[in-house]
């Protein structure tokens, strides 16, 4: 269970705050919002500016700030990693620094900080959506934003469904893996020891039998869905019914006042 | 007036390989409105084919089988043949479709298209009657056993059925997730007048109903009320099925020379009977 426990990307924590309240449509499209700004910026300026801005937004929300980073830790890697591969494999500007055969240029130096920004910037956005609401909220908002895309054929309701299993099963699955894991290990499995390719192929005994399980739960989730008259998204109701409020309109509004202004002056 | 009846019932899985063996054949039954049936039997006995052939999850290779007068051959009558039998199966983990308590008993009044709100009073009602309403936005999968099968109760009941059919739903749970159940079940017959169909091969279990069906083979071998059907311990040995154990130490104590009379099913008769 501890290598599950230190990702918190995802998660949700409850709470009262203002964005906990928000309706999950008018966060997704906040988001989405959110995501094109992140994009159209093209100074470091800009990134102070939503960075101001998305600092307050955790301040509303609420979320005890030292576990919002903590868990953005596995993303600082990558972070990283991006930016060492722009600092030496960009080219272009003036030389800054000559290692040898490589060479630290201005142009990757410029390009690698913003790359790290970005992916910066969209966990954080991404981060506080998932944080402050549930996931039945947000399959609930999600199949209801996708709802056009079912005149093209894009099962909204389903993606929906498939959504809330498999949160549903999460812990679920989880709990058997680590069934599956004790009782392979009080067989004699050695799953630590060994290189990566040995350790991988130690994984084998643990993942076939979850995948059996997982199939087997599968068919008696299916029997016993249908039995409770389950036929698809049609004549369905649900029993919360997602109600915007003059709130939700205004977290639109400014996510899109934030684009439009931050496009238009050119940040 | 009956609400299962079951006329020269017979199936055979179409798997292939099978050949010619039935599940289940020549039933003929019918159990009345607010019986509380037990069903008994050993493994392959047609015990769950039989539970899925009541709310049309199978349907007969021949004969026939009807649910409140709906028959489960015609496959326009199914979704109102589940509502009307709805259904708990063994394993709490996979029957359970939601993350929270309420969303999940709210599940199949939503499928059935009940308005939101009609849905919140239904969700109370039936948390009230399974005793769960402590728990109403508690995670599911953090429940006990018993805790789960009760949720799965109430999310049937929710659909107002007038039938409720278990397949095993005590098989995997602790004694006290057991006799919580239990505990359920026959309030909701006692009380709400719920008729209730029970698989179980536990046979203290079987006691706890107005009426036990043995099936064997994929026939109805004995039928009756369950202090006549324990009685016939050689019908039951035969088909490798125990009595309730205070039975069997009567028998014995009857072979004994013991004055005894032979329907003495429980403790507490036992002890009553011995002490007078």
């Amino acid at each position: 269970m501890n290598m599950f426990k230190s990702i918190t990307i995802g998660q949700f924590l409850p709470g009262e705050s203002l964005l906990h309240r928000l309706d999950p449509r008018a966060k997704f499209i906040a988001l989405i919002l959110f995501i094109g700004t992140v994009f159209i910026l093209r100074t470091l300026f800009g990134y102070l500016l939503l960075g101001i801005v998305l600092l307050g937004l955790l301040q509303i929300s609420q979320l005890p700030l030292r576990y919002f980073f903590r868990g953005l830790r596995p993303v600082f890697y990558i972070t990283l990693f991006t930016l060492i591969v722009h600092f030496f494999m960009t080219k272009g500007g003036i030389i800054l620094v000559r290692l040898g055969p490589l060479t630290v240029e201005s142009d990757g130096v410029y390009l690698g900080i913003f790359m790290a920004l970005r992916i910066i910037f969209l966990v954080v956005c991404t981060s506080i959506l998932t944080l402050t609401t549930s996931p039945i909220a947000l399959a609930d908002g999600l199949e209801y934003l996708m709802r056009p895309l079912a005149k093209i054929g894009v099962p909204s309701h389903e993606i929906a469904m498939m959504m809330t299993i498999a949160l549903r099963f999460i812990p679920t699955l989880m709990e058997e893996s680590e069934k599956i894991m004790k009782a392979q290990l009080a067989r004699g499995a050695d799953l630590e020891s060994g290189n990566v390719f040995r350790r991988a192929k130690s994984l084998v005994p643990l993942l076939v039998p979850l995948f059996v399980s997982a199939f087997r739960r599968a068919d008696d989730l299916a029997v016993a869905m249908e039995a409770r008259c389950y036929r698809g998204g049609e004549g369905r109701t649900r029993m919360r019914e997602l109600q915007a409020t003059p709130l939700d309109y205004f977290a639109v509004f400014f996510s899109a006042l934030l684009l439009i202004a931050m496009a238009w002056s050119q940040v | 007036m009956a609400i299962i009846s079951a006329r020269g019932l017979g199936y055979r899985y179409p798997a292939e390989g099978c050949g010619e063996v039935w599940a289940l054949k020549d039933v003929n039954l019918s159990i009345n409105k607010g019986e509380f049936v037990a069903v008994l039997g050993p493994n392959g006995s047609g015990k769950s084919t039989f539970a899925k052939q009541i709310n049309a999850l199978l349907t007969p290779t021949e004969g026939e089988m009807l649910l409140d007068g709906l028959s489960t051959a015609d496959a326009t009558n199914h979704w109102r043949i589940r509502q009307r039998a709805g259904m708990v199966f063994q394993n709490p983990d996979n029957q359970i479709v939601a993350t929270t308590v309420e969303e999940d008993v709210a599940f199949g009044p939503e499928n059935l298209g009940v308005p939101a709100a009609e849905i919140r009073r239904r969700v109370a009602e039936s948390l009230a009657l399974v005793g769960m309403s402590a728990y109403r936005l508690h995670a599911s999968h953090l429940l006990s056993g018993g805790q789960k099968q009760r949720v799965a109760i109430a999310g049937v009941i929710a659909m107002r059925p007038v039938c409720l059919v278990l397949d095993e739903p005590t098989a995997l749970l602790d004694p006290r997730g057991r006799r919580e159940v239990m505990d359920t079940i026959s309030r909701l017959n006692r009380e709400e007048g719920i008729t209730v169909i029970h698989i179980t091969h536990f046979m203290e279990e079987a006691l706890a109903a107005s009426r036990v069906l043995v099936l064997g083979r994929g026939r109805v071998v004995l039928d009756g009320k369950p202090r006549q059907v324990f009685q016939q311990h050689d019908e039951l040995r035969a088909l490798g099925l125990d009595v309730p154990a205070i039975a069997e130490l009567v028998l014995e104590l009857r072979a004994a020379g013991q004055e005894l009379p032979p329907d003495v099913m429980t403790v507490d008769e036992l002890v009553a009977k011995l002490c007078s």
